[in-house]
């Protein structure tokens, strides 16, 4: 073509980005890859390689090596070796380590994203504008950590050897979010890349031993899921974190169970993007491109379901039509390519059966005129309307740039719309009405909403789901804390006193049942336990029921003023200060306290409600700074229903330490007290029905400990469990029936706390296990 | 939304213009108070969209060139200092004529195509000078008008200086609104007085000069925007040139969205003329991007698409060499205007 020809056409014309050094360094390793152990290229036990493809021309761009178990178990006993000089570094020395692997990121940015696109597809500009400043934006923000952990994360240390899992969408940018924080607070790592896509943590690795990392601190270990099951399930693993299919996560839960393994996961979407009457349509629709049709819309925070206003939504349709006929679809390293390839044909089959599927339940499809090239793994903007919020494109997550259309009536509508998936990973919000923003923000069920934006991210604002959608966060000062462990010193617990079961009877007949809904029940059971000092309900698995639905519909406890729950907790502590006798004789019949021992105990427990009062309204959240003009506040938000299962030890303190914090948040709780002593907790029903703790708000549920974790783990209504029972089986239980909806868990392990000491019993751990944090991205500017 | 009807024309003659062949003029329509008050902009998304613009889209080599020669063809060379003389005006209208060295355009395969400006923008006072050199060439001549840049003479003597400089020949009409009326809110007032300049442009064409940079708000843009295209502006126009601020790609893109809303509403395709600010190659074709992703193809045209720059040709230029010979070039290798 000649340039008369171009000035009648006005093409654009080709704009390739070279793949040479990208290419010369893939020749320097003769297309043949090891694996990164210990600061050298090791050859796999396998003696196995398989090859990375890139999708754009499927030609074979490397063989990467298949790890076997041995070489998962080398590059653990690397990680572990490294520990203590990494250790020894100190925050500073470790600062400066991720200062350089900033630095370096930015040195070698352009063939970080060259080697990224052949390797998964994405266009170019994806990997060069935003993975890759995100990446050198991640290693700097978590150097800033490695430098404050000391001062910021007192009493915390590092949890040892962390087994990193990443997918194949944002191979090196998830590198990033795990590797960065998990250095920083002074963890070493052995990770995992996608088998599809391995080539850019390879890369990273051998250019990040360059920039100073001290070997074994950062192992890379490629190959398949297997791999990946091998990394989950070795006993020298401290924690997992990983990010992929909600369905690997879910095993990932069950398998670690009991373990001992701290866990985070960052798992599928079905993110809601609302569109209200009010919005700027055109800036909608822009965002829809960079939510959908994103990475060819294989982001786990893409906004694919479409909700809009009814009124609005034909308008909204043509211009989305016509913004899908101006995107540009072909060479992932053409400089004007907004859609690259999917990454794989398998990937490919899997979005085309599902929009299949939906056209066949109903929907309208689509698809932009944009030509896919000859050759190569593409699939179409896409674009389904009329869709109903039964139909299974609504529903699943498709991870391709399909787009799921359907209509709303009023906010509120368009809120339970938006809440109603087991996902809960994002949302975008597009309104010119402030009012409405702020309104609606707070009610979706989402760790992170962005306000008239789509997929913004930064490394101070932490990211990570509701529901099915994970849990931990990463980036911020909460994504610090997913790496660290409070530092308690050890307690076991006395040995329980023997005592006789029966005591003498009283002068008139009192009989503990159960608390559920605001009053006591008689157990569903209609059996009663024999505990010291009398007999409680046998609770089981429908009283559990009963009190999870009181619970759920006590919403009016967690719309409740942070100043109103630390009355209802002061209220309680006046109460049971009113009883305290009663308490201190109680403790001495049924738990073997001496009246001294008693006599704390009570009043720990009063000073404690007193704490949680305190926290009520204290526990703020914060306001980010991310590089936009705007604000991203981080607000901590109740998780729901909490299960507390309580241990044996001091039953009056533990038992009212576990709820209060939850209360304080703005949780409701049902509470399975002591399994051994639960008298204290029967008592406390009269604290609790003359301290104003709305219905609902606190159940109490007496039983065999074990099995009423279980039921609650296993209960899809109930959002957290804590198992703080220095009960390892029953903790174990708790983590593998919460596999089934991906609840957040937090257990000790069988590990008991000495109730007592303000470090064990209290403390802002308690907070945030009480919260998850939403991040709401507010751009503004008129 | 209610069903609009265009106003009818009386302008039947316009169309047979060199500058507008082939696209029709803007009857205007009735003032449509509704479409105004609604009009949402979100200032963030709108900086966003162009802040990325320029990584999305990109033209290399032979397309370059290309890109470049269109937006030279889409230029209104211009002069609109009070030191213009008449000599001034005519080497500018030699230079509008020939605005790239003929080794350079024959380099490029380009040496039979009428490679010239698309229009030259002077005061009033300079129209007749402009069209006496311009003759034959087909390059329109455009007059600021209406108290320019402030507009703030008496509306009979703006709606009669538009008359003066359609009778003196000047084909195209630069008229600056009445910020006053935008910035308090009176779309009626703004509605009327650019329908009256309308009027007085005869089969001139009607560009109108929002003056963005005094608008405070792009709400402001975009409202103003689209009263002055139902009062029946052919082209809607950042800038005098005299602002603080004067064409920015966020205001541009404001305007083009309301090009856009328009012709969805109308039919009617709207130009747009960027100015001031726009001084470098690599700038210009953002705004070529932004044309073209926005508004598509025909809006990369000199017949929808203006360009109010006086040092952009030079940098162009000294591009093209580039282009042409591999070497970086300098200013004092391409003829002054």
């Amino acid at each position: 073509m000649n340039i008369a020809a171009i000035l009648d056409s006005m093409d654009y014309g080709p704009a390739p980005e070279s793949a040479g050094v990208a290419e010369a360094w893939l020749a320097r390793h003769d297309q043949q890859f090891r694996l990164f152990i210990g600061g050298k290229w090791v050859k796999p036990s396998t003696g196995k390689s398989f090859a990375t493809v890139n999708p754009a021309s499927g030609k074979t761009l490397a063989q990467i090596a298949l790890a076997g178990e041995g070489d998962v178990d080398a590059a653990v006993t690397a990680a572990r070796k490294a520990l203590p000089g990494w250790t020894r570094l100190g925050g500073h020395g470790r600062a400066r380590v991720l200062y350089a692997l900033a630095r370096m990121v930015q040195r070698h940015a352009r063939l970080l994203a060259v080697v990224e696109t052949l390797d998964n597809g994405k266009p170019i500009r994806e990997t060069r504008d935003i993975d890759l400043p995100l990446v050198a934006r991640h290693f700097y923000h978590h150097a800033g950590w490695a430098q404050l952990r000391d001062a910021e994360f007192p009493g915390h240390r590092p949890l040892g050897v962390v087994g990193q899992i990443v997918p194949w969408n944002f191979p090196l940018l998830m590198l990033a979010w795990k590797v960065a924080p998990a250095l920083a607070a002074g963890n070493t790592v052995v990770l995992k890349p996608a088998e599809d896509t391995s080539l850019s943590a390879l890369l990273f690795a051998e250019l990040a031993a360059e920039a100073g990392l001290p070997a074994g601190a950062l192992n890379i270990v490629t190959g398949a899921g297997e791999v990946g099951e091998t990394i989950v399930r070795h006993a020298g693993i401290d924690k997992i974190a990983f990010t992929g299919s909600t369905e690997v996560g879910r095993s990932i839960r069950a398998a670690t169970a009991g373990s001992g393994k701290k866990l985070t996961l960052e798992l599928g979407g079905k993110s809601p993007f609302i569109v209200f009457d009010d919005a700027d349509l055109d800036a909608a629709v822009e965002g829809a491109v960079d939510s959908i049709w994103f990475n060819q819309g294989q982001v786990c925070c893409a906004g694919s379901r479409l909700l809009v206003h009814e009124g609005t939504a034909e308008r909204l349709y043509v211009k989305l039509k016509t913004r899908m006929d101006t995107l540009r679809m072909g060479d992932p390293l053409d400089k004007c390519t907004d859609i690259g390839a999917v990454v794989s044909p398998r990937q490919r089959q899997r979005i085309e059966s599902l929009v299949e599927r939906g056209v066949a339940e109903g929907a309208t499809l689509w698809r932009s005129e944009t030509p896919p090239p000859g050759t190569g793994c593409y699939y179409p903007p896409t674009l389904l309307t009329g869709v109903s919020p039964a139909a299974e494109v609504a529903q699943v997550e498709i991870f391709g740039p399909v787009l799921a259309a359907m209509t709303f009536r009023t906010p509120e509508e368009a809120v339970t719309l938006a809440n109603n998936s087991r996902y809960g990973l994002a949302a975008c919000v597009w309104t010119e009405n402030v009012n409405l923003a702020l309104d609606v923000a707070p009610k979706l069920k989402a760790g992170t909403v962005w306000i008239n934006c789509a997929n913004q991210f930064d490394a101070a604002c932490g990211f990570g789901g509701y529901r099915e959608s994970g849990f931990g966060r990463e980036g911020g000062r909460e994504g610090m804390y997913e790496y660290l462990a409070p530092d308690l010193p050890a307690y076991a617990p006395p040995k329980p006193r023997a005592l006789r079961l029966k005591a003498p009877p009283a002068a008139i007949d009192r009989t503990a049942k159960l608390h559920v809904g605001g009053k006591q029940a008689r157990p569903d059971s209609g059996y009663s336990r024999l505990v010291p000092g009398g007999e409680v309900g046998e609770g089981n698995r429908k009283d559990i029921r009963n009190a999870v639905e009181a619970a759920r519909k006590a919403d009016a406890w967690t719309k409740a003023t942070a100043h109103n729950r630390a009355q209802v907790l002061y209220y309680l502590a006046e109460n049971l200060s009113a009883r305290a006798d009663e308490f201190v004789r109680r403790l001495c019949q049924v738990a073997g306290s001496s009246k001294a021992e008693a006599k704390r105990e009570v009043e720990t427990s009063l000073a404690r409600l007193f704490t949680w009062g305190a926290w009520a309204d204290k526990f703020d959240g914060q306001v980010h700074n991310p590089p936009l003009r705007g604000v991203a506040l981080a607000m901590p938000e109740a998780l729901g229903v909490i299960g507390a299962i309580c241990p044996d030890d001091m039953p009056l303190l533990s038992f009212v330490s576990i709820w209060a914090p939850a209360l304080a948040m703005g949780n409701r709780v049902v509470a399975v007290p002591s399994q051994r002593c639960p008298l204290p907790a029967t008592d406390f029903y009269q604290v609790i029905d003359t301290s104003d703790v709305p219905p609902g708000a606190l159940a109490i549920v007496t039983g065999e400990r074990r099995g009423l974790a279980e039921t609650l783990a296993a209960h899809g209504d109930v959002d957290a469990v804590w198992c703080l029972a220095g009960d390892a089986e029953a903790a174990r239980r708790v983590e593998a029936a919460s596999a089934a909806d991906l609840k957040r868990s937090w257990v000790d392990h069988g590990r008991a706390r000495d109730w007592r000491d303000p470090r064990q019993g209290e403390g802002t751990e308690f907070l945030r296990q009480a919260t998850q944090v939403k991040n709401v991205w507010i751009p503004y500017g008129e | 939304m209610a069903k609009l009807q265009p106003v009818p024309s009386n302008d039947s003659d316009i169309a047979r213009h060199p500058a507008v062949a082939g696209h029709g003029r803007n009857p205007g329509m009735a003032l449509d108070l509704d479409w105004v008050d609604g009009l949402k902009v979100n200032r963030s998304a709108v900086e966003r969209r162009v802040a990325t613009l320029p990584g999305r889209r990109t033209v290399k080599k032979d397309w370059q060139a290309a890109w470049l020669v269109k937006a030279i063809q889409c230029i209104d060379l211009t002069t609109l200092s009070g030191d213009d003389t008449w000599e001034r005006v005519r080497r500018l209208c030699a230079k509008a004529r020939q605005p790239v060295r003929r080794d350079l355009l024959d380099a490029m395969g380009l040496g039979d195509r009428k490679i010239q400006v698309g229009a030259v923008c002077v005061y009033h006072e300079m129209v007749p000078t402009a069209v006496e050199a311009l003759a034959g060439s087909g390059i329109p001549v455009a007059a600021v008008s209406t108290g320019f840049p402030a507009g703030l003479s008496p509306l009979g003597l703006r709606i009669k200086e538009i008359e003066a400089s359609v009778a003196a020949g000047a084909a195209e009409i630069d008229i600056v609104i009445s910020r006053r009326h935008a910035l308090v809110g009176d779309w009626r007032a703004l509605h009327d007085e650019v329908r009256a300049f309308r009027a007085a442009c005869g089969p001139a064409h009607l560009k109108t000069i929002l003056a963005t940079g005094d608008l405070g708000t792009l709400r402001n843009v975009a409202r103003a925007s689209a009263v002055c295209m139902m009062a029946g502006a052919d082209f809607i126009k950042t800038s005098t040139g005299k602002e603080t601020v004067n064409a920015t790609l966020p205001v541009s893109l404001t305007m083009l969205r309301m090009i856009r809303d328009y012709r969805e509403r109308t039919g009617q395709r709207i130009g747009f003329k960027p100015a001031g600010g726009i001084s470098a190659a690599k700038d210009v074709l953002n705004y070529q991007f932004l044309m073209c992703e926005e508004l598509g193809r025909p809006w990369l045209e000199p017949e929808l698409f203006r360009i109010g720059a006086s040092s952009l040709l030079g940098d162009i230029e000294r591009q093209l060499e580039h282009h042409v010979t591999g070497r970086y070039s300098a200013a004092h290798r391409h003829p002054l205007a």
